[in-house]
């Protein structure tokens, strides 16, 4: 994967398969700490210990249709590699929480990438999931829900021009977050 | 379009989008498929839907649904769309932006499938 954001959308398409109906993303960059945290925590059918074991075995999948699941063998490759890691809880049917982290300097760091696309993607694909997307730079804080989004819009979030609204005022959030204007 | 400061702009927005909608009624004509697995996102299927989301919005075209599926085991095609039209769904293969964009506007809205770039039929 080019960018972080698109490892980020698998690990999502990954929850909505197991049936997720609230997902929770937390990115958390850190300069002090020198640490770049991405969290997602879903309710969806969760794991058990067995499948949570093999869960980073490239030739280990669930779906019926290949024999490899490489997604977050990919993300471990990449975060190890960035003195970082992948850590997974998990229990049958109580969802699951993947956090992933990086050393924020380190060179090979794949750039975050379109943080806005990757949500505008969920939320037309899956318009009846919760989506709460939280971003935290140093001390600032940006926070949004697709509840939030739902009670202002009132009707379906699901029009491609309601869409490209949330795209722009979510890519303007970030950028202030990153102290641009 | 104006650059939104917050949600509320967002809810002015909504007022604007309620005049722009053509009323749907019953059900949607057009259903569009792409697949969003681990390689359909590696292979770019994120920038094909947007693309799509883009060109339905410049077309004024809302009676669609977009739905996203995993894999469906054609990984050497992806990013793979499919659309669902008059009863038949047709499924375009290695679709770049570009051709997003052209499937919308020939095939979704017009029904003019693209039959160079079909990879299956059901």
């Amino acid at each position: 994967m080019k960018e972080l954001s698109l490892n980020i959308l698998d690990i999502i398409e990954n929850s909505l398969k197991a049936k997720a109906k609230n997902i929770e993303l937390t990115i958390i960059e850190d300069d002090s700490k020198d640490l770049l945290l991405i969290e997602v925590k879903d309710d969806g059918v969760g794991m058990d210990e067995t499948l949570l074991k093999e869960v980073f075995d490239p030739f280990m999948t669930t779906s019926k249709n290949k024999k490899v699941g490489l997604g977050l063998p990919l993300l471990k490759l990449e975060a190890e590699s960035c003195d970082g890691g992948v850590f997974i809880e998990s229990k049958k049917g109580l969802g699951m929480i993947v956090k992933v982290c990086f050393k924020k300097s380190h060179i090979d760091v794949p750039p975050l990438g379109d943080l806005p696309a990757t949500i505008v993607s969920i939320i037309a694909t899956h318009p009846e999931v919760n989506l709460k997307f939280k971003h935290v730079v140093n001390n600032k804080t940006f926070e949004i829900s697709t509840e939030d989004l739902r009670k202002t819009c009132e009707e379906s979030l699901c029009t491609p021009f309601l869409l490209s609204s949330i795209k722009t005022f979510l890519e303007e959030k970030i950028k202030e977050l990153h102290g641009g204007v | 379009m104006d650059k939104i400061k917050s949600i509320e702009d967002l809810r002015k927005l909504r007022e604007q989008a309620k005049a722009f909608l053509r009323t749907r009624q019953g059900e949607v004509k057009v259903k569009i498929y792409i697949s969003m697995g681990t390689v359909g996102i590696a292979a770019g299927s994120r920038d094909v839907l947007l693309a799509i989301l883009d060109e339905l919005q410049k077309r004024n075209f809302t009676d669609v649904q977009i739905i996203e599926r995993g894999s469906m085991g054609l990984d050497v095609e992806e990013p793979v769309v499919g659309v669902d039209r008059d009863g038949v769904v047709v499924y375009y293969g290695h679709v770049a932006p570009e051709m997003a964009r052209q499937i919308v506007a020939s095939h979704v809205i017009n029904g003019q499938i693209i039959s160079d770039w079909v990879i299956a039929k059901e």
